[in-house]
């Protein structure tokens, strides 16, 4: 390859997409480095403290695409307290100064502020793509700047963030003159918004394939965008009531039929089930359906709806579906992926919506299924034994049994067998999320068999440092590693230092590692931060080694220890 | 103390967001008090482990909030807000609509699902609302027990158990930091335990559990406080602690503890 040219080399590099490839590539020899970092326009970085934006705008002055994460995986359940960090500002004021063309931003669990937002808006002419998926700290204020200053913005996707709404009309902060939008979520915004606005701003969009329409926005509203944009190819309705009888609900009707480029559906913030046959048209065609935050839909809503999906390929929906409804998309949606359940009433366990019934029967009709999200209130071994026999080709497996340390109701064993036989016969397995009553045994099977997993996420398992042993030691691949809740002590987090720098991070919280163990380990790896968040009223944390620390966060960083951190959290 | 509390604690009393934005704003461990812990995961009580567990189930703290909120704006009938932020303008037509499809009759509790006399209970600072049935009790007192026994007896260590047990005072006597209230066919929250127990249930949408000191102002019938076994105020402050407190008439309604 060295025959050739740079440009060359450079058209080669092209066609490699892949970050994991890009980073191989930049790691054969001095010039392919050299002609990589130039001709990188993608960059993702998992942990926004392993790197500076500084050295990322050194090494890519082509940049126009960047992702960042920020808060650990736990921070979606209320784990890390507020204000641990994660900002982006830092990031957006060095890559305004710089002479970066940013295009696209992609943030996770990060805190944006308003004066980000704005700051974003107005350095860089030509950014089209904001994805801003559970972060926090912005108001629709800041959403108004990246409305009225991108000139060319293309997608403003907001997913599940916690935003402040001030009502202050940010969809019409479009100007007149922005007709490039191809996609728009706002679904997870409170308030309400300028109805005129939206329909002038899907009129003059004719490039939109993706709307999704946040809980303000009625039925007689979603008809009129409907009739400028049956183009769309994604939609997400807010809210879905109206008399079945009435005129604008025929029309309705009859606009959906012409939208038959729809894949795919999601939304129904509220919704009146009798409404729901209108849909049924476009549901021959959709290939991922998205119903987990429509509780107003009953078990036998779901499963009617479900029964006309024949192309389905990802679906998530409520448990009310229940083991029968299961059951329906089992034999109706052949093409199915992924499947994700969540729980309609996470603490109330009276009616158990759905159990290993509904997973046996989704895995015995499903056999493409590769991606599972379960909440359910019981699981078996022979289920789970059952599932890893019929489906061999997960790459996520995520199981959260509602009670956390359950145990297989028929035989009172612990889930460890079952467990076991998925690793066993999942081999590409990547992402594994345990629950239930489990001994050490099932570490020494994940050890044993899941060589690709990268991300395991443990509650309220084990039994000794044997188990978290075992996964460190037999998962090569592990990057994310994520505990709550386990015995898992000092001997574990010491036995092989080195192999927290082949990983992203280690999250423990409430297990049995004492201060001095992270000391110990943050002194022999320079190379790892190691941060103790104590919130508890005892201060003074230098005091005694023994302390068992109350949750602990280390992750590999080129940068030394973080500026930001808050008075709880200590840097050792 | 206890935690932290926002805005996002009384979502259909406050009509403003923190700052900060973020979900639940507690700043918890798992080490905490047991008081904490019952307040955080959700219901206290019945499920073995789940429900007093901090982060469990784990599901984004996003979805959660939004399961909440979605609940108490389908528990609501037509023309209700629900959600408390605002009301939305719904037109008459939709005044005509009722989710489960059920007509409302007066003399029985309808929820949702359309199945009778369970009605949703939220209490402050507990994201996760339970549901009582109505029909399964006769009178105030057995409704209080029930909700004191499903609220604020649950813990994981025997110690708070014991704790609670002799701190937490009935809810209808007024000598508990927290006050019954309801939602009635109007709209109205108005406190419980004011008028004949069938109209109540005929007329009671949803139940609340709520702070004393946010409880200025609600709707009472014409009968005089003073005298009622059924509530009254209490002066304490912003801490979880059931605490008893002096009776108050009703000339004092306005009286009230700092807001949180």
């Amino acid at each position: 390859m060295n025959y050739f040219p740079d440009e060359v080399v450079e058209h080669v590099f092209d066609f490699i997409t892949s970050h994991k490839d890009r980073n191989s590539v930049s790691l054969v020899c001095k010039s392919w480095y050299k002609i990589e970092r130039y001709s990188r326009q993608r960059v993702f970085i998992g942990n926004c403290y392993s790197i500076t934006p500084q050295r990322l705008i050194a090494r890519f002055p082509g940049l126009k695409s960047l992702t960042l994460k920020g808060k650990p995986h736990f921070a979606d359940f209320n784990l890390v307290p507020h204000d641990w960090g994660g900002f982006v500002d830092p990031w957006i004021k060095a890559l305004a100064k710089s002479r970066i063309g940013l295009e696209e931003l992609r943030l996770k669990r990060m805190v944006v502020s308003d004066d980000s937002l704005e700051l974003l808006s107005k350095s860089f002419p030509n950014f089209k793509s904001l994805v801003l998926v559970s972060c926090e700290g912005f108001t629709t204020d800041g959403v108004a700047a990246i409305a009225a200053n991108c000139r060319f913005l293309r997608e403003l996707d907001l997913q599940e963030n916690e935003v402040e709404d001030h009502r202050g009309h940010w969809l019409s902060c479009f100007p007149e003159s922005c007709t490039s939008l191809v996609s728009l979520n706002f679904a997870c915004l409170k308030g309400e918004i300028n109805l005129a606005s939206l329909e002038r701003l899907v009129a003059r969009s004719p490039n939109l394939k993706s709307l999704r329409l946040n809980r303000v926005v009625p039925l007689d509203t979603l008809q009129k965008l409907l009739m400028r944009a049956p183009q769309l190819v994604d939609l997400g309705i807010g809210s879905y009531v109206d008399d079945p009888s009435s005129e604008v609900f025929s029309k309705l009707k009859a606009v959906i039929q012409l939208c038959n480029s729809i894949r795919s559906l999601s939304g129904f913030l509220e919704v009146a089930p009798c409404c729901m046959s209108a849909i049924y048209p476009i549901c021959e065609n959709l290939t991922f359906l998205n119903l987990s935050y429509a509780p107003g839909l009953q078990g036998n809503d779901l499963t009617k709806l479900v029964q006309h999906c024949r192309k389905l390929q990802r679906l998530w929906i409520l448990d009310c579906i229940g083991d029968k409804g299961l059951g329906v998309v089992a034999s109706t949606c052949k093409e199915l992926q992924e499947l994700r359940v969540f729980p309609s009433d996470p603490f109330d366990a009276g009616n158990a919506a759905v159990t290993e019934e509904g997973l046996v029967l989704i895995s015995a009709g499903c056999p493409k299924l590769n991606s599972l999200l379960y909440f359910c209130h019981q699981m078996t071994n022979a289920a789970l034994i059952t599932v890893a026999k019929n489906c061999t080709n997960f790459i996520r497996f995520r199981l959260c049994i509602l009670d956390p340390v359950k145990a297989d109701p028929v035989t009172n064993q612990p889930l460890d067998e079952g467990f076991g036989a998925i690793v066993r016969s999942n081999k590409s397995l990547k992402r594994l999320s345990l629950s239930g009553l489990l001994t050490d045994q099932v570490f020494l099977y994940i050890g044993m068999y899941a060589k690709k997993l990268e991300m395991l996420s443990i509650a309220f398992a084990g039994d000794s440092n044997k188990g978290m042993l075992y996964v460190l030691n037999g998962c090569k691949k592990l990057r994310k590693l994520e505990i709550r809740d386990c015995p898992f002590g000092d001997v574990a987090l010491l036995e092989d230092m080195g192999k927290y720098e082949t990983m992203r991070s280690l999250w423990m919280s409430s297990c049995e590692v004492t201060l001095g163990a992270c000391k110990t380990l943050a002194k022999k790896m320079p190379s790892l931060n190691v941060e103790i968040i104590n919130e508890s009223e005892q201060l003074e944390f230098s005091l005694d080694d023994r302390l068992l620390v109350d949750k602990m966060y280390l992750y590999r960083t080129l940068v030394g220890h973080r500026k930001d951190k808050p008075e709880y959290v200590l840097l050792l | 103390c206890g935690r932290i509390l926002t805005a996002k604690d009384f979502p259909s009393v406050v009509s403003h967001r923190t700052k900060n934005g973020g979900p639940s704003v507690s700043v918890s461990g798992t080490k905490r008090a047991a008081e904490s812990v019952s307040h955080e995961g959700g219901s206290p009580t019945g499920v073995s482990g789940s429900s007093q567990v901090v982060g469990w189930p784990p599901i984004r703290a996003y979805r959660m909030n939004s399961l909440v909120n979605q609940a108490k704006s389908q528990r609501a009938d037509e023309g209700d807000s629900g959600i408390g932020e605002k009301d939305k303008p719904k037109d008459a037509l939709k005044k005509k609509l009722n989710y489960n499809g059920n007509k409302i009759s007066s003399t029985t509790t309808v929820n949702e699902k359309g199945h009778l006399g369970f009605v949703k209970v939220n209490m402050d600072g507990i994201p996760i609302g339970r549901k009582v049935d109505l029909n399964a009790h006769s009178c105030y007192q057995s409704l209080a027990q029930a909700l004191e026994d499903m609220f604020l007896r649950s813990t994981n260590s025997v110690g708070a158990e014991k704790e609670q047990l002799t701190k937490a005072s009935k809810l209808l006597d007024g000598s508990s930091e927290f006050v019954l209230t309801y939602e009635d066919k109007e709209g109205d929250w108005m406190l419980v335990g004011d008028v004949p127990w069938r109209m109540f249930v005929s007329s009671v949408r949803r139940l609340r559990i709520m702070r004393t000191s946010e409880a200025n102002g609600l709707g009472i019938h014409k009968k005089s406080m003073a005298n009622h076994s059924c509530f009254s105020f209490s002066v304490s402050e912003s801490c979880y602690s059931f605490v008893a407190a002096p009776r108050f008439h009703d000339s004092n309604e306005r009286q009230r503890s700092k807001p949180i």
